[in-house]
């Protein structure tokens, strides 16, 4: 055992390279940078951190970037769920291409959806002319916010999704079904616990890409202080009136948000990853 | 037992429910993808054509999507190197700490683009780090090209890395393996059988990397400087041009950028149409039993 693996370490070359390329690349332009951060906070006390980072104007800020969040992820994860079970599961013509359409918010830059969004919503716009004799107002109000932030995390639900209700079984389905099941029972009880860890995991991940964003926010919510104001915004004000250390404390609290969620995602996808192959078939006939 | 057409039916939706969820997800695209994409074009050309025109051969918009287009030249080589040398250590070989540096690799995706740009601002700004020493050498950095191209690399890297790792470690070493017991040196295992086998997967790693690298706007802004004509990258050309309340010229240059987006999907269409052909390739070569397929 020990010759084989030794032998095969051997084989193939360009370990050291291959390896020592990417750390020096990874320390130069990623970790040495963002420890930077870490050592212009060093010079603030606890105190003075804290102050800052729960000042009046900062906790509006979170409150708007993750109440906004929270709402478009979840609207992402309802509708990408619907999205992503029609692409699968039915077929319409057009469908390839609208296949396709779903990565927009990947390839369309931030900017370019920020101000088309601001322009559909605005009370003149297309759809803001029709919202606005209802009252509703989404252009620079926290709801534009929320749209934006929508249309930035929809291609994570749905491109988490479609691969694991590609990879449902139909036997599992028929066996509910033969069993007695009704469809919502099936859907329920069957399905929904099978992919329940990837919508949890691209629930997530459309939450941790809009509390960063912040070109495609930025056009539309209006920027009112205490009212639609996003922390990268309040970073970004807080630089042009050169408060670096104000800055760099809220990038700290943006920062820690930012590694929290990446651990979660990765557990997320372990246990997606896990439950998929193992033990207990995809959670089939364990959501009763 | 029920019969096989019952069993069919209890196993989609009703016909009610099916039309129900085909209206609200494809309502749902038109109105959050297909109308703003749409919207882009019919702004940009609201004036007309002439004035499109004008709009696009206008100097400073002709120099951002010049900067813009170089900025990524330069970014992308580097990605294709790393990326390509950090899949080989991860998917080839086994060491300790890997799935760490798995998540290190995309940390980038994770941290919002406004802090990447304040951290190279807190390195190589007036009062940063290097600040001091940059100055009395007289070499800019921030508010300058170099300080783009920086947090480009950063915001980008873990584009073709991300998309090859899996890919090489579905493929396994055999191949490699067996082109260095027959004598190849490195180099040709990696040009004759690594890079047709990943060919795909990288160009896939690419455009995605592209679009980033073209559309970035947050980092970008924090350390350009918004110098018209010499740091202003096409996405910050429309930030500053609609905010002058010139809606055609934001929108033309917004259309070039949307017209990227399009080539964007488009391309990656074509590659996963490639990738898809070839994984079945793959599936067809195999014995039965590696395929997967039950005998």
């Amino acid at each position: 055992m020990f010759v084989t693996a030794a032998y095969r370490r051997q084989v193939l070359p360009g370990f050291g390279l291959s390896l020592g390329c990417t750390l020096v690349y990874l320390s130069l332009l990623i970790l040495l940078p963002l420890s930077g951060l870490a050592f212009k906070a060093s010079n603030l006390t606890l105190g003075e951190f804290w102050a800052i980072a729960s000042g009046e104007r900062a906790m509006a800020s979170y409150r708007v970037t993750f109440g906004a969040s929270v709402l478009a992820a979840t609207i992402n994860a309802v509708f990408g769920l619907i999205v992503a079970w029609v692409l699968v599961r039915y077929s319409f013509p057009g469908k390839r291409a609208i296949d396709a359409l779903v990565d927009l918010p990947f390839a369309l830059p931030t900017a370019v959806a920020g101000i088309t969004l601001a322009t559909l919503y605005a009370g003149n716009g297309w759809i803001g002319k029709h919202l606005e004799p209802w009252g509703i107002k989404v252009a620079f109000t926290p709801v534009g916010i929320v749209v934006a932030l929508t249309f930035i995390g929809l291609p994570f639900v749905v491109r988490t999704l479609q691969p694991v209700i590609e990879d449902i079984e139909p036997e599992v389905e028929e066996a509910a079904a033969s069993l007695g099941a009704s469809r919502l029972q099936t859907f329920t009880r069957v399905l929904l616990p099978g992919i329940f860890p990837a919508l949890l995991t691209g629930f997530t991940l459309a939450f941790s890409r809009s509390i960063g964003e912040y070109g495609s926010v930025i056009f539309i919510a209006g920027n009112m202080p205490l009212i639609s104001e996003i922390t990268p915004l309040l970073i970004i004000s807080k630089l042009e009136q050169y408060d670096v250390i104000g800055a760099t404390a809220l990038a700290v609290v943006m920062l820690l948000i930012s590694f929290v969620l990446l651990l979660s995602v990765n557990a997320l996808q372990w246990w997606a990853a896990n439950r998929h192959s193992g033990h207990g078939g995809r959670g089939a006939g364990r959501g009763a | 037992m029920m019969s096989a057409p019952a069993l069919r039916r209890a196993n989609t939706e009703p016909r009610w429910l099916r039309s129900l969820l085909l209206g609200l997800g494809l309502g749902f695209l038109f109105f959050f993808l297909a109308l703003p994409l749409l919207a882009v074009f019919v702004e940009a050309l609201a004036a007309g054509w002439p004035a499109y025109r004008d709009a696009l051969s206008d100097g400073e918009t002709r120099s951002a999507i010049l900067l813009t287009v170089f900025v990524a030249l330069f970014v992308l080589p580097f990605n294709v190197v790393v990326g390509v040398a950090a899949a080989w250590a991860i998917a080839k070989f086994d060491f300790r700490g890997k799935s760490l540096l798995i998540t290190l690799i995309d940390l980038p995706f994770a941290v919002s683009p406004v802090v990447v740009g304040l951290v190279f601002l807190l390195i190589f700004g007036a009062q940063g780090l290097f600040g001091g020493w940059l100055a009395a050498h007289d070499v800019k950095v921030v508010f300058a090209l170099p300080g783009i191209v920086i947090v480009t690399m950063f915001i980008t890297f873990p584009f073709v890395a991300r998309e090859l790792i899996p890919l090489m470690q579905a493929q396994g070493k055999d191949e490699e393996e067996a082109a260095i017991s027959l004598g190849a040196t490195g180099w040709q295992m990696f040009r004759r059988v690594t890079l047709p086998n990943i060919r795909w997967g990288l160009l896939y790693g690419v455009i995605l990397a592209n679009a980033r690298a073209m559309g970035e706007f947050g980092a970008v802004s924090v350390v350009s400087g918004h110098i018209r004509g010499e740091t202003n990258t096409l996405p910050l050309h429309v930030e500053i041009l609609y905010n002058e309340y010139n809606a055609v010229g934001a929108f033309a240059s917004a259309s070039v950028l949307a017209l990227l987006a399009l080539v964007t999907l488009v391309a990656k269409a074509v590659v996963e149409w490639h990738m898809r052909r070839e994984t079945r390739m793959l599936a067809a070569e195999l014995p039965p039993e590696k395929a997967g397929v039950v005998p």
